[in-house]
Formats: structure tokens, C-alpha cells, sequence
């Protein structure tokens, strides 16, 4: 899996810091790479609201509010709800707020013929949503967990994706779509609270996959992706960060590009690809990594649009790095990074430096007390970005 | 089993009192179908469970047995001979004119079938599916509705399209694939759509287009209540015996039900799905028994009967769109006379004798026209000629579609997204590359319109 140890030019230029010494406050724990992630402190977050504001183009007196991840989608919903009576929201124990609280008061605002509870049926409410669509509705359809989307996999696959070109030359198509659905690890959800299933979606032409990192993300390309996009849009909401993912928002409506990466930090050493959750994992990985090696500078790339995906920006990152190491959460083999790499090889092959590494899931499944073995973790990362500049 | 509880306390966090406080206004928790049952007050003969609400105590205890059950009766208007049995009603609710009309149009389905069925043998079409036995059910529901009426179908109701006003063109431009293919030529014979005709294209799947119907109804409904200028609309749903065992109409009954949602659901039950007949498709009285333990007003008619057909169908969409809209489903009787398509041999699982019988004895096509001999508008010379015209016109425009060149090869990009992805567009210009380089192995190419450079 890992490429074999080998003299690095790279190394070889840089010069080791001194280690630093750890502070006495975080001396309880041996833990020196693998520490909570500090919400309040992460680069990955807008933690001032001149960040916010610069990093969309605004002028500092345009309003910024501090909002969580199931804050921004409530707001962003909220929004699609108003602007276009065609949008409707759906699914198990919305009406009340969703468990999650992403939907919290919409029912009471909007009534409930346009956000209502379904039965219980994941392939209903999937297929009830493809025929609203295919009518000229918005259907925002939720499933509670993306561990349960499997029942609705068929109509998902075969008929969401494949709708327009069966339809061809008839117009029709069910581009409205939108299917929420909250995923990946939360600590304690095992088997099946705990998935990361995109890379099934991903090998689906006709879907497009999105999953934000952030608040201000997620308002922006849940909004596009209810507003603007008229192709079936596969949403997944990273559920660890739907409380503790907190940052500036834009308080205006805006919306973000379905189909384009993100550089996060400018790096010309290595490139970290990720999405969602494992960003913050990256950054910090990355931040005990360039306080170790004096002038190692990473780049770290959001995915966001996991299909179709940037491929453009990806490769002229690589290309100017060399390196490349790519993050998520689900399972190694024909993972999502398996994808990134191979395309990496085609497109940056002269430039290439060290083998891509992927940092993923092991081939198991989540089981309840493992999670913190199984699952991608600073220490992984770290050592998998060492090594890929070591090569 | 989920067990959807496990991480509530997450989604109550300290942060989030808001729960505590939505606990305090009821009305949050409540759907627009939940009543609050009273307490059980003492001495009372019913139950107030909040799953069961208008259900008696009883002391006996009592199984119920669907065996007890009579099974359902089946609705009919007119008998085998084509002797009106239901006089209550005019069976025509329509002219002459009209009723020649759909005899024609099952007559057209009946000798399409014909036509390619041997189209297929000879290796012209890869593929095709007939309905005979069936033409009834598809032409006479398509009667009862409106040219704004939704329609989801399976794939063997050729009549519907027909009905609607498909013409032998574009069902010949689907079967050959041609330029002239709503589908682009992307989708199997007989996998028919129109959208000028409200007729969403067939997928083979089977029941995923029951949930769909429901979710295209609640749609209507919508949009009617946004506009109410909109015409009432009602989205018609067909499905055979054997897809209603699918998880999807399970489905789409219940959450149409829940909803009410302006759908009419036309199971066909023909007694066969491919080589499984219904004896071990399903153990209760049909489909149409069903219905009712999803709260769906139901009803089973003579498919081979096109006036009971059109009745009933005409009374479903009424009922659908009553007050606050409402599923109905429909089960209409009748055998799948013919081979389940072009790759299947049905004598491998039935007896020929079966079949013959059931052609001879009873056809929607035949009973139709025994009705409207005995009203004096049909005859012997009426069939000839219009049996003579219409395979006339097949034939005229099978040999037409069959010269008409394939779809663009872009086509086989487009539409898989509103715009061809850039990835696309990569392997759009790899394919022309190679086709150029190797012209002798695809030299086929010419047969598309506008040859390798459509792929620019």
C-alpha cells in the first residue's frame, strides 16, 4: 500500500526544526499528533468575520452571522423554500425538525404539503421525489443516514441517473432532484450510522456527488444545488461536523460551483486532496508537519464536487508540487482516491516525485470500538505525507 | 432494523434546547395526518391505540382467514359474446365514431405485434414485446383520460401510446432506433416515451415507475395549488401482476395513500410474469386485495371488456381528483395470450391448448367487435378494409424507419448531464481519434447522422 522507503531530494534541502515542546495543559494525554481537533482555532474555518467576508468578496460591513454546519443547511433551505414554490422537503421525521435539526421550523413556515413526513421507505421516498421532479417540482428528499440509501440505490442509479438520456428527445428529466443525506463517522456510530458511501455514487454517470466541510459551504452548494443545478444532486452532510463545525457565514443567499475544487492553502511541496470531515485532520497534519520541517510548504485541496470532479485543478496542483496524497473516509479499494490517483498518474506522470498515497478506511467495516483505528487520524496522515516527501 | 434513536442525543445537544422548547408547542411534532387520540376512557368498546384508531374491543378471539374471504368480483359490461350484462349505465359514453376509433387502434397494436414480432425473428429489430390479450386494458383505460393526464408506464401497453395519439412513425422510429428516436436511440425496442404526449419514457426496471407516479401526482396536486387556473390533473400508473410484488409499489401505494396524491394505479394482471404464474407470484385474492389494507379505494374489472375498462377508469380519475385527491387502483383481469417477448418461449412453461382456448374463447378485440356488429357499425368488409389499411400503413412505415439513419454518435454523450462534462468531452475526442485511425473496424460510423464529426 505504502511506497518503500528511498533518499529524498526533498529532505535533503530541508532542514529539520528542533522539535518543539508541548504544552503543559496538553501534557495529560501522550497523544502528540492525534489531539481533538480544535473547532475554534482551525485554519479550515472562517473564524473572523473578515475572513468570511474576504474570502467571498465582500465589503467589511456586509453582514456575517456565526452559524454550525445544521444551522447553514436549515438557512440555505429556508432560502430555496422561499425563493421558488416548487421546492418541496421530504423524508423521515422532517416535519418535526429532522433529527438532526437541519429542517428545524420549516414545516411551521412553509406548511406541511411542502415540508412533510414520508412512510418509512427509503425506495419510496427516492422514487416519490424522481416523479415530483420529473413534473417541474424541486423535491429536496432526505434520508436519514446514508447507511439507508441502499433500499433506494435502484431508483438512484437507474432511474435519477438515467433519466434524461432514456428521455432524450422528449425534455423530460428529473434535474430537480436533491437527495440529503447525513454521512460518515460520528464516534459512535458503527455499522450503520457511520458511512461514507460516495464512491458508489461516483461510478454513476448522471449524479452529481457533492459533500461541503463546511457551514459556509454547505450553504453555498446546497443552495446551487436546489437553485441552480438541473441534474440530480447526491448532497452529503458530514454529521460529526453538524454541531461542531462552526465559522462566519455570509448572511445574503449565495451559491458555490457544483463541479470545482478548492485550494484551502498554497503549498509547492506535496498536495493533500480530501472532502469534507478528514480536511480538518489534513490541515492539522499538516500544521504539525511544516512546524516539524522548516520551509515544507503543502497544498490543501477540497474536492467538494466528488463527481464530476475538478480534475483541472487537482492536476495543476500536482503538477506543480509533484506529490500528492489523497484523504477520505470510506474504504481503500475503488475508494474515491483510487480514482484521484489514477487520474494523477495520467496527468501529472512527468512530474511525479513519489507514488500517490492514499489515506482511506481499512477494508473492514465500522466496527463500534474501532473507529479510531479504522478511520483516517492526524498520525495517518502525517506519516503518509512524511513518506511521500521521504520517497 | 435501524434503530433511529442512537444518535438523538447528538442532534439534542446542549447547544440546541430548541427541542425542549418545540416539546412545548405540540403542534411541531404534528404531520398534517397525525390526531391526537384521547386517553382510553374506562368502560369504552375502542381502542384508541394511535396505530388503530377506530378498532373494537372484542373477547373472541377470531383469525382472520383470507381463505374465508369471498374474492373480490370482477366488474364487466359487457359479456363474451358482446351482450351489454350491465344495463344501468350506457355502455358507449361515447360515439360511434370514437368506438370504431379504438377498435382500430387495438386492431393497429394487434397487427403491430404481428408485423414485428417477425421483424424480430428475421433479425431486423433486436427486440420486441407484443400485447395481445391486452389491447382492451391500454386503449380503453387511455380513453377515460385527458390529453393532460400524466402517464407511467411498464412496457406492455402499447395501446395507451397509441390511444394518445402516438403515431406508427415514431413507434417505428423507437423500434429501429433511428434518427428520429424521442429516445435518441439510447433505450431497447418498445421502451416508448413522448412528452408531447405526457407519456414518460419506459425503463425496464420493473415498479420503479409506481413511486414515481406518486410523487408525478403529488406534483399535479401542487402545482394546482399554486395555480389554481392549472386543469385538475390525474397521473395514470401501469404495472403488471408480477412487478406489484416489487418493494417500489409497496411503496407507492402506501406513500400515495399517506398523501393523497391524484394517482390511478392499472395493475394488468395477465396471469403471468415471464414464466412465474400467479400461483406463485403471490397466496391472497390479487392484487386488488391490497388496496385496502393501504387504505385505497380499489376495484377489479374485465380487462378483455373495453367498456368496463373505460367506466371504471373514468370513475378512478373522478375519484382521484375529489376534495383533497386520492389513490385508486385498478385491477384489471385478462391472460397474456402471447410470448412474454422475443427472447422468451411460453410453451416451455404452459400448454399450447391453454393458450389456443384462451384466444378463441375470450379477446378483447373480438368481443368488441361482436358489439358493435350486432349495433349494426361493423361487418365483414368494414374488418377487411381496415385490417388490409392498417397493415398497410405498418408496413409503410416500418420499411421508411428502417432507411432513416442512426441518431448523431454525440448523442451518446449528450444528456447523461444538462451539459456534456469536461471528461466527456476528453473521451468525445478520444473516440473520434480512434475511429480515424482504425476507419475499417468501425466502418459502420456512416450509418449515423452526420458521421465521426458530430463528435466535435
Amino acid at each position: 500500500m505504502f511506497a518503500c522507503r528511498r533518499s529524498s531530494t526533498l529532505l535533503r534541502t530541508l532542514k529539520p526544526a528542533a522539535r518543539q515542546l508541548r504544552h503543559a495543559s496538553q501534557a495529560s494525554s501522550t497523544a502528540e499528533l492525534n489531539k481533538p481537533i480544535d473547532f475554534k482555532k482551525t485554519a479550515i474555518l472562517h473564524q473572523s468575520q473578515s475572513s468570511a467576508r474576504s474570502a467571498f468578496g465582500l465589503s467589511q460591513d456586509a453582514p456575517v452571522d456565526w452559524v454550525n454546519l445544521h444551522g447553514a443547511i436549515n438557512g440555505s433551505l429556508h432560502h430555496a423554500l422561499k425563493t421558488d414554490e416548487n421546492v418541496l422537503l421530504f423524508g423521515e421525521d422532517v416535519a418535526f425538525g429532522g433529527v438532526f435539526r437541519c429542517s428545524k421550523g420549516l414545516s411551521d413556515e412553509f406548511g406541511t404539503s411542502r415540508v412533510f413526513n414520508t412512510p418509512l421507505s427509503e425506495q419510496g421516498i427516492v422514487g416519490f421525489a424522481i416523479g415530483c421532479a420529473a413534473e417541474g417540482m424541486k423535491p429536496i428528499a432526505e434520508i436519514q443516514f446514508a447507511d439507508y440509501v441502499y433500499p433506494a440505490f435502484d431508483q438512484l442509479v437507474n432511474e435519477a441517473a438515467k433519466f434524461r438520456y432514456r428521455e432524450g428527445g422528449t425534455g423530460g428529466h428529473c434535474g430537480g432532484l436533491v437527495v440529503r443525506m447525513p454521512c460518515g463517522s460520528v464516534g459512535h456510530g458503527a455499522l450503520y450510522h457511520s458511512q461514507s458511501p460516495e464512491s458508489l455514487f461516483t461510478h454513476i454517470p448522471g449524479l452529481r456527488v457533492v459533500m461541503p466541510r463546511s457551514p459556509s459551504q454547505a450553504k453555498g452548494l446546497l443552495t446551487a444545488s436546489i437553485l441552480n443545478s438541473r441534474d440530480p444532486v447526491i448532497f452529503m452532510e458530514p454529521k460529526v461536523l453538524y454541531r461542531a463545525a462552526e465559522e462566519f457565514v455570509p448572511r445574503d443567499p449565495y451559491t458555490l460551483p457544483l463541479d470545482k475544487a478548492e485550494v484551502l492553502k498554497t503549498g509547492k511541496d506535496l498536495t493533500v486532496v480530501s472532502y469534507g470531515q478528514p480536511l480538518y485532520l489534513c490541515s492539522a497534519a499538516i500544521e504539525a508537519l511544516e512546524r516539524e520541517i522548516k520551509g515544507l510548504s503543502i497544498e490543501l485541496v477540497d474536492l467538494r464536487a466528488i463527481y464530476p470532479w475538478d480534475r483541472a485543478t487537482i492536476m495543476g496542483s500536482v503538477n506543480k508540487t509533484g506529490r500528492a496524497v489523497v484523504v477520505h473516509e470510506s474504504m481503500y479499494n475503488a475508494g474515491v482516491g483510487a480514482e484521484v490517483a489514477a487520474s494523477i498518474q495520467e496527468g501529472a506522470f512527468l512530474r511525479l516525485e513519489a507514488p500517490v498515497a492514499r489515506v482511506t478506511g481499512w477494508s473492514t467495516h465500522p466496527g463500534l470500538v474501532f473507529e479510531k483505528f479504522n478511520i483516517p487520524d492526524i498520525t495517518r496522515i502525517y506519516d503518509a505525507m512524511k513518506r511521500t516527501l521521504e520517497f | 432494523m435501524k434503530y433511529r434513536a442512537v444518535l438523538r442525543p447528538l442532534a439534542t445537544s446542549c447547544r440546541y434546547r430548541s427541542v425542549v422548547r418545540v416539546r412545548g408547542q405540540s403542534k411541531r411534532w404534528a404531520s398534517d395526518t397525525w390526531s391526537a387520540g384521547p386517553a382510553q376512557k374506562a368502560g369504552s368498546d375502542s381502542v384508541h391505540f394511535p396505530g388503530a384508531l377506530k378498532s373494537k374491543f372484542t373477547s373472541k378471539m377470531r383469525f382472520q382467514n383470507p381463505a374465508e374471504e369471498t374474492a373480490m368480483p370482477t366488474y364487466r359490461i359487457m359479456d363474451a359474446d358482446g351482450n351489454i350484462v350491465d344495463n344501468t349505465r350506457d355502455p358507449q359514453s361515447a360515439s360511434d365514431t370514437e368506438i370504431i376509433q379504438w377498435y382500430r387502434n387495438m386492431l393497429t397494436v394487434s397487427i403491430m405485434d404481428l408485423i414485428m414480432f417477425d421483424a424480430q425473428r428475421q433479425g431486423r429489430t433486436s427486440f420486441y414485446m407484443v400485447s395481445a390479450g391486452e389491447e382492451g386494458i391500454a386503449v380503453g383505460s387511455a380513453s377515460a383520460l385527458t390529453p393532460d393526464d400524466v402517464c407511467f408506464l411498464q412496457y406492455r401497453e402499447q395501446g395507451v401510446l397509441v390511444q394518445r395519439g402516438f403515431t406508427l412513425k415514431e413507434m417505428m422510429s423507437q423500434l429501429f432506433s433511428n434518427k428520429d428516436d424521442h429516445g435518441k436511440g439510447r433505450n431497447m425496442p418498445v421502451h416508448y416515451g413522448s412528452g408531447k404526449l405526457n407519456v414518460h419514457t419506459v425503463s425496464s426496471p420493473l415498479a420503479t415507475q409506481i413511486p414515481q407516479a406518486s410523487g408525478a401526482a403529488y406534483a399535479l396536486k401542487m402545482q394546482r395549488l399554486i395555480n389554481p387556473n392549472v386543469p385538475p390533473r390525474i397521473v395514470a400508473c401501469y404495472f403488471g401482476e408480477g412487478a406489484a410484488s416489487e418493494g417500489d409499489f409497496h411503496a407507492a401505494l402506501n406513500i400515495a395513500a399517506t398523501k393523497s396524491c391524484p394517482v390511478v394505479f392499472v395493475c394488468r394482471n395477465n396471469g403471468f410474469a415471464i414464466s412465474t404464474s400467479s400461483i406463485e407470484q403471490y397466496k391472497g385474492d390479487g392484487i386488488a386485495s391490497r388496496g385496502l389494507g393501504y387504505g385505497i379505494d380499489t376495484i377489479r374489472v374485465d380487462g378483455n371488456d373495453i367498456f368496463a375498462v373505460r367506466a371504471v377508469m373514468l370513475e378512478a380519475r373522478k375519484r382521484a381528483l375529489e376534495g383533497d385527491c386520492k389513490p385508486v387502483l385498478v385491477e384489471a383481469m385478462s391472460y397474456r395470450v402471447s410470448h412474454h417477448s422475443t427472447s422468451d418461449d411460453s410453451f416451455a412453461y404452459r400448454a399450447k391448448r391453454e393458450v389456443e382456448e384462451w384466444k378463441r374463447r375470450d379477446n378483447p378485440i373480438t368481443r368488441l367487435r361482436k358489439w358493435m356488429e350486432k349495433k349494426g357499425i361493423w361487418d365483414e368488409d368494414k374488418e377487411k378494409e381496415a385490417r388490409a389499411s392498417i397493415r398497410k400503413q405498418v408496413l409503410q412505415e416500418f420499411s421508411a424507419a428502417e432507411k432513416v439513419k442512426k441518431p448523431p454518435l454525440r448523442a451518446m454523450f449528450e444528456d447523461v448531464y444538462e451539459e456534456i462534462t469536461p471528461e466527456a468531452r476528453e473521451q468525445m475526442k478520444e473516440l473520434k481519434r480512434l475511429v480515424e485511425k482504425y476507419p475499417k473496424e468501425y466502418s459502420s460510423v456512416s450509418q449515423y447522422e452526420g458521421g465521426i464529426k458530430t463528435l466535435e
